[in-house]
């Protein structure tokens, strides 16, 4: 209590800036009985970067941003978003947030425009200039000419984008995306992540919460990854790849009927990463955990010596499963889930 | 869990330190200094019933329950029942209409008060709702806005059903008691909704909503006055019609509307549309509110 005394309130809600970390979170708690959403959490966003929390289904992700954008209150711990405390200061910190989640959406049986507009009204718009609003968000989510149809119409990513285009009517300093591309494939996807990098071009900050490595890297310059309500991991990306151990190797035998032994021989040789060689029957390839250049060539080396023929070979980031394995030493869920790759690096053998 | 060291955290920390620790302030009042003006709240319930409205126009169907239940249930009962419920009023089908329309309003602002508890289940349902409180508004503007909304599909079902009754040979004599019986049904139904309203809260979905709202409302609608006298039921069946709040507005109505005793009947429903409120009015609020 009391903190308007300390804070200066005013200066943030014109502008993002009065106090440098954005979000901040410590020893956040938060039980659903004997399950354990948030075991004491600690997190810190600095104004102006974008925050990736990367982890399984069930990790608590999205109690963590349901508590910061205050739909949730937690059992213990402390949490300001732009200075404002989410339990104390819900209505301040309410105007300077944006949210885009699986949940949190926008309403189906209005049109785009009626929503955008609706929700400039609530945050207090003079009618012209949310009339304004809408228009130009639309426009900038090119989605001018859906402008009068239902949202009920629109494609998957045409909802997306005016999720986002909702939750940018406010001008928010901090903007929390949950699992923005879950459930879209890769072209759109893809036109999400522009969008982001547009709007984070604009200086605003953003917490982004996903399964994916891959979005992870596209979007984040920080990662904090959570696994059963804790923090497993944080820090800059380069840094936990480093940590995680690098890459996947991805390589396609001509004959698929390699593929089962020379992965149990890859693994007996010990020269892998971490987590098992893996073997994708649907693209008829092996995906090796590689930890380093010198790895990559001695499989290379080991596979040629057994006289193999290779179709390609490719390097991937490391799956979020491996990333887990290597923190956690446990298999994140719902392998089914991973995201297909777009910028392997192909190297013709 | 690791604590990442960032060069902020440790001035972070030195500045909130103090606030976060301090409990000796002296007033007990929310530091949430930004209180919404009036004219917010009217701006942002103004907000919310436009797009109540807006649903009605995406989706003309929504109304077909305010307009062809007055006209179903009105023909189906005049002309099913007027005759032989007529004859033991003492009159036939005329006396029936004359009988049974003013219980008709009540019953109609009752089953259309529903709407309130299955369109709050869909927001919830739909993520909507999550916006809304994610939004720097009042969640007793979403509330107003909805219950507005349907007040006003009430007050078009009513005013269809007077065009249908006056039809069948309803006689308005008394244009003040048609004013005071829909002032009176609307008011009832206004308590009604928060019952409704903990449905819409608490229920999973729109659909159990529903089905929940027919179970309460069909005994109260047919034990009770509305459609026949209760002088030939059984003693246990008008104990409890003669408590039903619905036979008392219903009384209170034909009292109102084509003459008769009014007085008691009015007290005793304007009682349980004030003990209704109070006593789910805050339910529903406090479901509301904590609902996550």
């Amino acid at each position: 209590m009391g903190s308007g005394t300390v804070f200066p309130m005013k200066e943030i809600d014109d502008k993002p800036g009065g106090v440098s970390g954005a979000v901040s979170v410590r020893g956040l708690v938060k039980h659903y009985g004997e399950t354990k959403a948030l075991d004491g959490v600690d997190l810190e966003v600095r104004e102006g970067t974008v925050m990736g929390v990367l982890g399984p289904n069930g990790a608590g992700k999205t109690t963590l941003v349901r508590i910061l954008s205050t739909l949730l209150a937690p059992d213990a711990g402390q949490a300001t978003v732009a200075g404002y405390d989410v339990l104390r200061q819900p209505r301040q910190l309410r105007r300077v947030i944006g949210l885009t989640g699986q949940y949190a959406s926008v309403d189906e049986k209005l049109p785009g425009w009626e929503n955008l507009y609706m929700i400039g009204r609530l945050l207090d718009l003079p009618r012209k200039e949310a009339r304004a609003r809408a228009d130009a968000l639309l426009e900038r989510f090119s989605l001018t000419e859906a402008a009068k149809r239902p949202a009920s119409t629109y494609s998957g990513g045409m909802r997306r984008r005016l999720d986002l285009a909702a939750s940018m009517i406010g001008r928010p300093a901090v903007l929390f995306l949950d699992e923005p591309t879950t459930g879209l494939d890769p072209r759109t996807r893809n036109e999400v992540w522009d969008e982001v990098k547009a709007m984070v071009g604009d200086g605003v900050t953003v917490l982004l919460t996903t399964q994916y490595m891959e979005e992870a890297e596209q979007l984040a310059s920080e990662l904090t990854v959570v696994d059963r309500g804790k923090v497993v991991a944080g820090g800059g990306i380069e840094e936990l790849k480093a940590r995680v151990g690098g890459r996947t190797l991805r390589i396609r035998p001509v004959d698929a009927l390699e593929l089962g032994p020379l992965a149990g021989y890859l693994d007996d040789l010990g020269i892998t990463g971490l987590a098992t060689t893996t073997v994708d029957p649907a693209s008829g390839t092996l995906l090796v955990p590689i930890l380093s250049d010198e790895q990559l060539t001695a499989v290379v080396g080991a596979v040629t010596a057994r006289g193999i023929t290779l179709a390609a070979i490719t390097t991937e980031l490391p799956s979020l499963d491996e990333v887990f394995l290597s923190l956690t030493g446990h298999r994140a869920s719902a392998p089914q889930d991973t995201v297909p790759v777009d910028d392997r690096e192909e190297v013709a053998v | 869990m690791s604590s990442r060291p960032s060069p902020t955290t440790t001035l972070n920390e030195a500045l909130r330190a103090a606030p976060s620790t301090t409990t000796a302030v002296p007033t007990s009042a929310p530091t949430d200094d930004a209180r919404i003006p009036l004219r917010g709240h009217v701006r942002h319930t103004g907000a919310l019933v436009r797009r109540n409205l807006l649903w009605i126009r995406q989706d003309p169907e929504s109304m077909a329950d305010a307009l062809l239940m007055p006209v179903i249930f009105t023909l189906l009962f005049v002309f099913v029942f007027g005759g032989s419920i007529g004859q033991a009023l003492g009159g036939g089908q005329d006396r029936y209409v004359q009988y049974v329309i003013p219980g008709m309003i009540a019953m109609m602002s009752m089953t259309l008060s529903q709407g309130v508890g299955t369109g709050f289940s869909q927001d919830f349902n739909s993520g909507v709702m999550d916006r809304f409180r994610s939004l720097p508004i009042g969640r007793g503007s979403v509330l107003f806005a909805k219950i507005s909304v349907e007040l006003m599909r009430m007050l078009f079902a009513t005013a269809v059903l007077m065009v249908v009754a006056v039809a069948v040979g309803f006689d308005i004599t008394n244009w003040p008691g048609l004013f005071a019986t829909v002032a009176l049904s609307t008011a009832f139904a206004s308590s009604i909704m928060w019952v409704f309203l903990t449905l819409g809260v608490i229920m999973k979905s729109a659909q159990s909503v529903q089905a929940m709202g027919f179970l309460v409302l069909f005994p109260l609608q047919f034990g009770s006055s509305i459609f026949a006298p209760t002088t030939t039921m059984p003693g246990w069946l008008r104990a409890f019609t003669d408590y039903n709040p619905l036979s008392t507005l219903a009384d209170a109505s034909r009292g109102l509307m084509v003459g008769g005793p009014v007085a008691h009947d009015l007290w005793v429903t304007l009682g349980w549309s004030v003990a209704i409120t109070a006593v789910m009015a805050p339910i529903a609020i406090h479901k509301f509110r904590t609902k996550s």
